[in-house]
């Protein structure tokens, strides 16, 4: 079988969006498994885990949630947040209905009655969605009525008691939530929350079964997933590969080297261009070199950039989106943002040591001390920036850049008026 | 059953009751949110710590038993 | 004796009051994050909650005395259930009404671990509705306290509450709400860190 045959699975061979005949054609009928716990075998012997970022094992949690007690409730979150992925919206956008077999396979397998979808505010998508769930309605496909929930387009939307605070009715920010979301999540149910990609997954894994899904990745980490590829001749793609494909032969680094890889995102780490010439997209390769396949993102920083002002305008980023109601987070993440423009801007007279001084104080003072993980993703990229781009620093402390152009590359929403009461 | 201090940081304001009443487990960071020791309560300590979570003016913290 | 028992519900009544000023004054000085000189922070609370304790005795005493010396006039219900009094129904009644109140503020705090913040926080904040009402009643219980001395006293610690609760207020009004406060604190970050 050559690799060819085995993609697409996920997108469509030709991008055209896949409408309801196509993909009965292709797929048939929601694989439903004839009762609960059925498919958490299949989805086991799959190996299949989280496509969110987490890569949390995904028959744990269904296992996690179809033990608990009373009304359960399954949420498919393609609020990626993050602004660097465009996965899920490629994912809903051209498969909605793998997506939305998965929702209703995975409420048969944990025994749910409610069923959310979860995606940012956007009326194009929105009423893509609600005609396919119309149709499958029409066709007697879904068994559960899906409502369909919009979130702010911030990046902690999509985070997981975000997401459980929004589908209640209130406003998308993040609760401090000891109790495991798989035990009280929506409005105190036991509540199933699984990336879009995850979910559209778990439906082929119940139509093809484990060894189909098996037959591509590696052994450790088998399936395929969904990327989000920014190369450095400044073009980008959703391409779905095999886990364990080449960093390499994905950003096409052998024609366009660019001088440093991001990985998994603006909650990720930066890579030297050594590393990621002879790294794969696996965690087991990333892991050990500080980094993680996170959500899929890989972003090649060309030369002629400065890495330094790119994560520079990502932090800056990264604070605003912060939910500010936590003091640390509060406190912190703006004054790290703020000195590290100070250490970007190599015109500045601050002096660079005093500068990492405090950098590092305040990274260790946010981690792990709010009640996201906001804060800890921001200090790992931060402190992988200021490893991989130790040169540059170099470079500012003598006032000179290494930067060729004024662009900006990594992508950055701008900020609208209203954006920063936007919460709900 | 060790029992350790956990605090919810967005009830937490940065009063500093806590920092005050049991500096050897409570500590403040240079923006005033309490800092707290990565390990469990002591026994002796253990009265003080139920009244710092009583008088916490936000019910931030809490004692949360931990195999 | 009954005289005596009614002179003394009169002069528990106004201590009470007095106390329930202070308590509410320290009470905002808490929320304020305020301190007293020259003492922890705990100490602040502390007195706050020891002076509610006392403020509960004097207000005790206040009632059994009251019951006591006008036991044909004002049955004992009517310390708690409001407006079936004989004596000054409309005043009297007010003070079930603060009663009723600060009882639920009272039993709320002394099982204040045991609830959530949410729970415990709303019926505290009905201490602020306790006050006037117990105003009320101490005004219009006895003409001594509507002129001199007492209603000089009676004046002072209620405007001395309402400057404290204006105070509270304007600061709650200038605060920056939650979404505002992170491109607040980044403007402000930028500042000093181009300073």
């Amino acid at each position: 079988m050559t690799s060819a045959a085995l993609f697409p699975r996920l997108l469509t061979a030709t991008g055209e969006p896949m409408d309801l005949m196509a993909h009965l054609r292709a797929h048939g009928r929601t694989p439903y498994r004839g009762g609960p716990g059925i498919l958490i075998d299949a989805v086991e012997a799959a190996g299949l885990t989280g496509r969110g970022g987490a890569a949390f094992p995904t028959h744990r949690k269904l296992a996690a949630v179809a033990g608990q007690k009373g009304i359960r409730v399954v949420v498919g979150n393609g609020a990626e947040g993050e602004p660097a992925s465009a996965k899920d919206k490629a994912l809903l956008w051209s498969s909605p209905h793998l997506v939305l077999d998965g929702l209703q396979v995975a409420a048969e397998a944990v025994g749910a009655r409610r069923v959310h979808l979860y995606i940012h505010r956007d009326p194009r998508l929105l009423r893509r969605l609600q005609g396919a769930l119309a149709e499958r309605v029409a066709h007697r496909l879904d068994r559960i009525v899906v409502g369909v929930v919009s979130a702010p387009p911030r990046f902690l939307s999509g985070e997981k008691s975000a997401l459980v605070g929004r589908v209640q009715g209130g406003s998308a920010l993040p609760r401090f939530a000891p109790p495991r979301i798989s035990e009280r999540g929506v409005r105190g149910a036991p509540t199933l929350v699984q990336n879009v990609e995850t979910l559209a997954q778990v439906a082929l894994i119940a139509r093809y079964g484990a060894g189909w899904f098996r037959a591509v990745g590696t052994e450790q980490e088998p399936g395929s997933m969904l990327t989000t590829l920014w190369r450095a001749d400044g073009s980008n793609a959703v391409r779905e590969s095999a886990i364990g494909a080449a960093i390499t032969d994905l950003l096409g680094l052998g024609d366009q080297p660019g001088q440093a890889v991001l990985v998994g995102g603006y909650h990720g780490a930066w890579l030297t261009l050594e590393q990621a010439r002879q790294l794969t997209l696996s965690n087991l390769d990333l892991r050990p070199a500080g980094a993680s396949v996170g959500a899929g993102v890989l972003a090649a920083l060309p030369a002629g950039h400065c890495g330094l002002v790119e994560s520079a305008r990502v932090v800056r980023y990264l604070a605003l989106e912060s939910a500010g109601q936590c003091g640390p987070c509060l406190n912190g993440l703006p004054r790290i943002a703020a000195t590290l423009s100070q250490v970007a801007d190599h015109r500045s007279a601050r002096t660079t040591s005093a500068a990492h001084d405090d950098l590092e104080r305040w990274s260790g003072l946010v981690e792990g001390r709010g009640a996201c993980h906001h804060p800890d993703g921001t200090v790992r990229f931060l402190r992988t920036a200021l490893t991989v781009f130790a040169a540059e620093v170099g470079l500012h402390q003598e006032r000179r850049c290494s930067a060729t152009t004024g662009e900006t590359f990594l992508p950055i929403p701008e900020a609208s008026p209203g954006h920063k009461n936007d919460w709900s | 059953m060790d029992q350790r201090l956990r605090v919810n940081p967005i009830l937490c304001s940065g009063h500093g009751l806590c920092a005050e009443l049991l500096p050897e487990q409570i500590t403040l960071d240079e923006w005033g949110y309490p800092l707290l020791a990565d390990e469990p309560v002591p026994p002796s300590l253990g009265r003080l710590a139920r009244r710092v979570v009583s008088d916490c003016p936000e019910l931030a913290l809490a004692l949360v038993r931990q195999r | 004796m009954r005289p005596a028992l009614w002179h003394a519900s009169g002069a528990t009544g106004v201590i009470c009051l007095v106390l329930f000023s202070l308590v509410a004054i320290l009470g905002i000085l808490v929320n304020q994050q305020g301190r007293l000189p020259g003492l922890p922070r705990f100490a602040v609370t502390g007195l706050h909650r020891h002076l509610s304790l006392l403020m509960i005795v004097f207000l005790g005493v206040h009632i059994v005395t009251a019951l006591a010396a006008r036991h044909a006039k004002i049955p004992w219900p009517s310390a708690v259930v409001p407006f079936i009094s004989g004596y000054q129904r409309f005043w009297v009644g007010l003070g079930a009404v603060a009663l009723d109140l600060l009882a639920a503020v009272l039993i709320t705090s002394l099982l204040r671990d045991r609830l959530t913040p949410f729970v415990w926080r709303g019926v505290h904040l009905m201490a602020y509705a306790a006050y006037p009402v117990a105003v009320g009643h101490t005004y219009g219980s006895h003409p001594d306290v509507q002129s001199g001395w007492l209603f000089a006293l009676l004046l002072t610690t209620a405007l001395a509450v309402v400057t404290a609760v204006g105070y509270r207020v304007s600061r709650r009004l200038r605060t920056v709400s939650r979404p505002h406060r992170v491109p607040h604190e980044l403007a402000r970050a930028a500042r000093s860190a181009g300073g």
